[in-house]
């Protein structure tokens, strides 16, 4: 092997074992969303009744403040990378694409923060009011 | 650098005959973007009218509650539920079965019609299986 070309540097090393990351990141997120989502459907037709103090009451214990977190931070992640593969299979001009791309990561994040913001204050607010 | 010439791009969605493969696959993206658009906003305004009080809660309520809410709620459990049956099937094909012509057109059949029953059976429980 000399230090030749480009391509000599690299061939034969194998792949960098990155390529499948975001498959599987999906593939993750969608196992739990399958669970997470089923939790919150089962939980909201079963609560008693839905006025404010109930679900305020319902979302500070820990058996639903917990999964709620886990629910926004996979819904999340899955929701941006699905979106994500929207973008790059219709969107097929280069700055478009880049400029989606990055709307798209400032939209989901977004909504996840203030997904949290709202979970975390009705979490550390204390009793409904 | 010479101009490419203007070639057809994936996909060909107008030189296919119609099948439940087919509206399976497209469902998969159409309620994947109806869940990331409509269900992340209503989720995020539903979880911060509860962290900001009763008012603004009742403020959620009333629009949830129109016929517009139905319908937006309804219309999002089945999105729900059918983006569900598809992922399901995809977790069939990743592990490599179902390729076969009859299988993967009832499997597709199937989702569908799953789809249909649990939203279905939710909005069943919740207007008439609740004491």
């Amino acid at each position: 092997m000399g230090n030749g070309t480009q391509l000599g540097a690299v061939r034969g090393l194998g792949s960098s074992k990155h390529g499948a990351e975001h498959w599987i990141v999906q593939r993750t997120t969608a196992i739990a969303n399958f669970a997470l989502m089923l939790w919150l459907i089962v939980s909201i037709i079963r609560l008693p009744d839905y006025d404010h103090e109930t679900l305020f009451n319902w979302l500070r214990s820990p058996l639903a403040g917990v999964p709620m977190a886990l629910l926004i931070l996979s819904v999340v992640t899955h929701m941006k990378s699905g979106l994500q593969v929207f973008i790059e299979d219709y969107v097929h001009d280069e700055g478009l694409k880049f400029a989606s791309l990055t709307a798209l990561t400032f939209a989901t994040y977004g909504l996840g923060a203030t997904a949290f913001f709202a979970l975390g204050r009705i979490v550390f607010m204390g009793a409904a009011s | 650098m010479a101009e490419q010439p203007v070639r057809p791009l994936s996909p060909h969605l107008t030189i296919w005959k119609w099948g439940p493969q087919m509206a399976i696959s497209i469902l998969h993206r159409a309620t994947g973007i109806a869940l990331a658009v409509a269900g992340g906003i209503g989720f995020v305004w539903w979880l911060l009218a509860i962290s900001d009080g009763k008012e603004s809660y009742l403020a959620f309520r009333e629009c949830a509650d129109a016929w517009y809410g139905l319908v937006i709620k309804i219309g999002l459990t089945w999105a729900f539920f059918q983006h569900l049956c598809s992922g399901v099937r995809h977790f069939f094909l990743d592990i490599g079965t179902g390729y076969e012509l009859n299988a993967n057109k009832s499997g597709t059949i199937a989702a569908f019609i799953m789809a249909i029953i649990l939203t279905a059976a939710t909005w069943g429980y919740l207007w008439y299986g609740k004491g």
